[in-house]
């Protein structure tokens, strides 16, 4: 557990710091980015594992990002969780249309959002 | 006697001369004793306040008592004594200020119960700053109110408003 | 570990305020008519981010009210909407009331409710799209407690016996389609997940396994056939398979019902080949004993349970909900035998999410003590349900200041020289001889310049840019001249110019009030404007910039001006002069600053009474500063303040009257002279001025103001200094002017009591004490001691006022 490395992409400070603590708490090791366009940055500088991303940042928005990171050979199948506020399910589903593995809704639950990840981490 | 089924409050003070008079002030209101340095005069001011020294970086009013109490008036010299007190005032803030004392006797334990109240001696000297009477080695010593002495409106240390 | 949402809760709310005045500042920035795409979603953005931190801690007031501005927000930049001014009002109102609503809950405090809810219903109606609004989602039902970590020990109790026996469980039948992977999730990960929920067999499906050579790995061939055993929620099965639900065939039967579940697909037992094991075989799991323990609980109720290990930090054992509620706790524990810590423990390093918990367990109980919370309940008045948050840390926002790490580098650095410069010093210290005198006066030059340079380090650390009170006044101006009917531009220079924080902080207010005096009272409206040929827009220009050791802020209106006769004319009515009197400019000015004294027709509910000017120059004055006014009829007013740059150091003037020794601030000092007998007159028989070019300057004999002995009387054998305070010049009589050094101010009233004529006293090189003075409390205390009373006079430069 203590070795699977996540991005995660948010641009409040508070957010980014929420889920920080939660992850680090399941001993995930947590890299932070405060736009989309850092998140893909960092994603081809740095391997990871998982990709949590808001849906609305600046410079490059959340589903912009996914379709990004899916045309890169390394995350074509590796797992990208979407942050959404949306409670409406077909907005939920956009998700998957772009490519993403799943969503977390916000607020989360910190258990929910752990086994949400086990769905996708071995 | 002391009631041993009872406990005493008991504090301690410490005694000071002021020409024939000896006086006493809380232990705990004391927070050190120095020799006399030279003050510096502030303007208009009552003659018994004496100005203000620096105390280790901080500005520190110094009073001489004999004034004060209208006594007879000492030059100072190498044996004069400043203690150094803590004084409370109404809205619990606290300043440190200085007394000018001739010498400093002991320190000595006096039981609540056998400090007696000053008699009254109408208005001609004000008491009000004597929390009372006691005998300590069969002498009388004066027990100081200290908040009282250096809060009271004749030393007018209520903060004025700028006019 | 329970996460600490103290950390959270601060970032939240800075971030939030941030996001308001984000808001606030691009909504004044919009254009009506045209969108700029960019600054809306600026808007809408910093909308979304504080619903999104609101949710966190369940601040669901916040979270509605701000869902509707950022509905409203996304309609204006899918440009459903076209952009008008009164939309943009009312987004501003709203910035207001999230600003309300963030403060009382950050302070615990209240707020208007009143004014949220309607202003919530505006935004709510402005919407195009109705069905968008979530219209009446407003929260009057129960508000949750504040966020607090759930507390889930997933030990799920399956007594595999009782319920194999019962037959309680799920027959999941599972084909996902031939590129369910490609989204990145995997179908071992799932069952993982549902082997959680109880006792899971497999079945594997292998038929549609296409030959080795054909096989493309990215694609998923297998179907399977999944029983899971135990007392397990329809939902909770959906909620594993609800990414994947649309990219496989899913069917879900419970065991319990009567008639068979229809097969999708042959299910095979095992492969032929590879022996016993297939892809994926009877996963047998072993059923390990897990409680669920799920709380939403108050502090005090974990206690009640027995369960010290949660190191929630302390302020939280206080938390309350936003309104009231009743929580109930409900710790459901099944326990069996056997259930030991061990076996816990076990759980516990499988899956992170488990939190290691002391669980009393009763035996065979399958319910435990239902804990009811009452948490304390704010009183909610009818109709004004008023949002109350307590919170044990409130927080004072304005005893920590934001520094720019490069001072803090800098700072790091001059220490890091001192330390130096100390090892050097006490090198020479320990072998010294005369020999090593230039060695010592070198090292010690340095330390002075080591001091000197951290001081000014550490005094810039406490200094903020202007702007941080400049940017109140866009929104500000904007409203008021909404208000006044006035068409107004702002200009603002020199934001970036620093000044103390504590400086910053008082002359807040002051700055204000100059700045809605001169939109009220300084600048005219359109129709004036245009009648005096200048254009309907009037300018008002905040300008901040550094000079010698201050900082100096213009207030500059291009309107109406002083009218100096009218100030005349309302001087001589109050009493302030007599018909006689013929006050220079500076002087009539000056009036202005008087208590009393306005020259405003009517009162305007504005910027009030005209009191303000002589609280404004008061609290200038306070902070060891100076206001002045110049004016043109006609054609504008500029207020001009000068401040210190810092209020614990001043550059400083000794001089020497008698024994004792004062100090100047050298800013309030002109010049020096020695006096020539002749320049000296003398004024209705008891006042002395002296000529000093073309001006009469009244003389103040310090020795005799302050009772000291002077070394002389004589007015030739000592020195006149030249001082000005509160626009007023006076000439003060020393012995001597001793150096010029910085002072540091140590303050008189810490221990003794403000006293005019003194701005606080120092610490000399040699230990004793000498006194600043203050020179305008100089000026006064001279003025007061005059033996004139209720007598107006004439200096040829100056008039006294008697009050």
């Amino acid at each position: 557990m203590t070795d699977y490395n996540i991005l995660i992409s948010d641009d409040s400070v508070a957010m980014r710091q929420m889920l920080r603590l939660t992850l680090s708490d399941a001993a995930y090791h947590v890299t932070e980015a405060n736009n989309g366009k850092q998140a893909l940055e960092l994603a081809q500088s740095q391997s990871f594992d998982l990709i949590i991303t808001d849906v609305n940042m600046p410079l490059l928005d959340g589903l912009s990002l996914v379709r990004e990171l899916r045309a890169l050979p390394e995350y074509q199948f590796k797992p990208i969780l979407l942050l959404t506020t949306e409670t409406d399910p077909e907005k939920k589903k956009k998700a998957k249309t772009v490519g993403a593995t799943g969503w977390i809704i916000k607020p989360f639950d910190p258990d929910k959002l752990l086994a949400a990840i086990r769905k996708v981490l071995r | 006697m002391n009631d041993e089924t009872s406990p005493i409050a008991n504090k301690k003070y410490l005694t000071f001369v002021l020409a024939t008079e000896e006086y006493a002030v809380d232990i705990l209101r004391v927070q050190e004793i120095k020799g006399w340095n030279k003050v510096t005069k502030i303007p208009n001011t009552p003659d018994y306040i004496c100005g203000v020294i620096n105390l280790r970086g901080t500005i520190v009013p110094i009073i001489d008592l004999r004034l004060r109490f209208s006594l007879e008036e000492q030059t100072y010299g190498a044996m004069t004594v400043v203690v150094v007190v803590k004084v409370l005032s109404d809205n619990k803030k606290e300043r440190i200020m200085g007394i000018v004392v001739d010498a400093v006797s002991d320190v000595y334990d006096v039981p609540e119960n056998q400090i007696k109240p000053p008699p009254d001696f109408g208005s001609v000297i004000s008491t009000e700053f004597v929390k009372g009477l006691a005998t300590v080695d069969e002498k009388m010593v004066i027990i100081l109110d200290i908040d009282r002495l250096l809060n009271s409106k004749e030393l007018a240390l209520v903060e004025s408003i700028v006019q | 570990m329970p996460v600490d949402l103290t950390e959270v809760r601060k970032l939240f709310f800075e971030e939030s305020f941030e996001n308001l005045d984000v808001m606030e500042s691009s909504l004044l920035d919009l254009e009506v008519e045209t969108i700029d795409q960019e600054l809306i979603n600026n808007i809408f953005r910093a909308a979304h981010s504080i619903k999104g931190g609101a949710g966190i801690f369940k601040f669901d007031h916040v979270t509605d009210f701000a869902h509707a501005a950022e509905t409203l927000l996304d309609e204006m930049r899918n440009e459903d909407h076209l952009i008008t001014q009164s939309l943009i009002d009312l987004l501003l109102r709203s910035v207001d009331v999230l600003r309300m609503m963030l403060s009382a809950l950050q302070e615990a405090g209240t707020y208007d409710f009143q004014e949220a809810q309607a202003c919530q219903k505006e935004l709510q109606k402005a919407l195009k799209n109705q069905n968008e609004s979530e219209a009446d989602k407003t929260s009057q039902f129960i508000s949750p407690i504040e966020a607090r970590r759930f507390v889930t020990d997933k030990i799920l109790l399956e007594n595999t016996e009782e319920s194999l026996a019962t037959n309680q469980g799920w027959k999941i039948l599972f084909k996902p389609d031939l590129s369910m992977l490609k989204t990145g999730n995997d179908p071992i990960n799932l069952f993982r997940e549902l082997d959680q929920l109880g006792d899971l067999d497999v079945k594997v499906d292998t038929s549609q396994l296409p030959a080795l050579e054909d096989l493309d790995p990215q694609l998923c061939y297998l179907s399977w056939e999944l029983i899971l055993h135990g007392d397990v929620e329809r939902a909770e099965i959906d909620e594993i398979f609800e990414w994947v639900e649309d990219e496989c065939e899913l069917q879900i039967t419970s065991l319990e019902a009567p008639s068979e579940p229809v097969e999708v697909s042959p299910i095979v037992p095992t492969l032929p080949d590879a022996g016993e094991t297939g892809l994926f075989e009877q996963a047998e799991v072993s059923s390990k004993p897990e409680t669920v323990v799920q709380e939403t609980v108050d502090d005090i109720a974990l206690e009640e349970a027995e369960e010290p290990t949660f190191n929630k930090p302390e302020a939280e054992k206080e938390s309350v909900c936003e309104t009231e509620t009743r929580v109930e706790a409900v710790v459901e524990t099944e326990a069996s035998e056997g259930v030991s810590e061990s076996d816990t423990e076990l759980e516990v390093s499988d899956t992170p999410a488990v939190v290691e918990t002391a669980v009393s367990v009763d035996e065979k109980a399958t319910s435990a003590p239902d804990i009811s919370v009452p948490i304390k309940t704010p009183e909610v008045q009818k109709g004004a349900a008023e949002g109350v948050v307590h919170h044990a840390t409130t927080e004072a926002s304005s005893n920590s200041i934001r520094v720019n790490i490069d001072k803090i580098d800098s700072l790091i650095n001059m220490v890091g020289e001192l330390v130096i410069t100390q090892s050097m010093l006490d090198q020479i210290g320990e072998h010294f001889d005369s020999s090593r005198i230039t060695h010592l006066r070198d090292g010690l030059a340095q330390l002075e310049r080591n001091s000197r340079e951290l001081q000014e380090n550490v005094m810039r650390i406490r200094m903020l840019p202007i702007s941080y009170s400049f940017n109140r006044f866009p929104r500000l101006v904007h409203d008021l001249s909404a208000k006044l009917g006035k068409k107004i531009e702002l200009k603002l220079s020199g934001e970036q110019t620093e000044l103390d924080k504590t400086v910053l902080e008082k002359m807040s207010d002051p700055l204000v009030h100059l700045v809605r005096n001169a939109l009220d009272h300084g600048i005219e409206i359109p129709e004036l404007r245009r009648a005096a040929g200048k254009s309907e827009t009037g300018e008002l220009h905040l300008h901040a910039f550094h000079q010698g050791g201050n900082i100096i802020i213009q207030i500059n209106d291009d309107g109406a001006g002083f009218d100096l006769d009218k100030i005349r004319a309302k001087a001589i009515e109050k009493g302030f002069l007599n018909p006689e009197d013929h006050p220079s400019q500076e002087q009539l000015y000056d009036l202005i600053f008087q208590p009393g004294f306005s020259t405003a027709n009517q009162v305007s509910n504005v910027s009030g009474r005209g009191v303000g000017m002589d609280v404004v120059r008061r609290n200038i004055r306070a902070l060891g500063g100076s206001i002045e006014v110049k004016s043109q009829r006609g054609k504008g007013s500029t207020f001009t303040i000068r401040l210190p740059l810092t209020l614990a150091i001043l550059d400083g003037q000794l001089v020497r009257v008698g024994d004792e020794i004062y100090i100047l601030s050298l800013l309030s000092i002109i010049e020096s002279l020695r006096i020539k007998r002749n320049l000296v007159n003398s004024f209705a028989g008891f006042a002395e001025v002296y000529r000093l070019r073309d001006e009469y300057i009244p003389i103040l004999r310090l020795y005799d103001l302050f009772g000291i002995t002077p070394t002389s009387t004589q007015l030739e054998h000592g020195l006149l200094v030249i001082v000005e305070g509160d626009g007023q010049k006076m000439g003060l009589f020393v012995d001597e002017l001793l150096s010029q050094q910085q002072i540091v101010i140590k303050s008189l009233e810490s221990n003794y009591k403000k006293v005019e004529g003194l701005s606080g006293a120092t610490i000399l090189g040699d230990g004793s004490v000498a006194l600043i003075l203050d020179v305008a409390g100089l000026i006064h205390l001279f003025q007061s001691q005059i033996k004139a009373p209720h007598t107006r006079f004439h200096f040829l430069s100056g008039v006294r006022y008697e009050r």
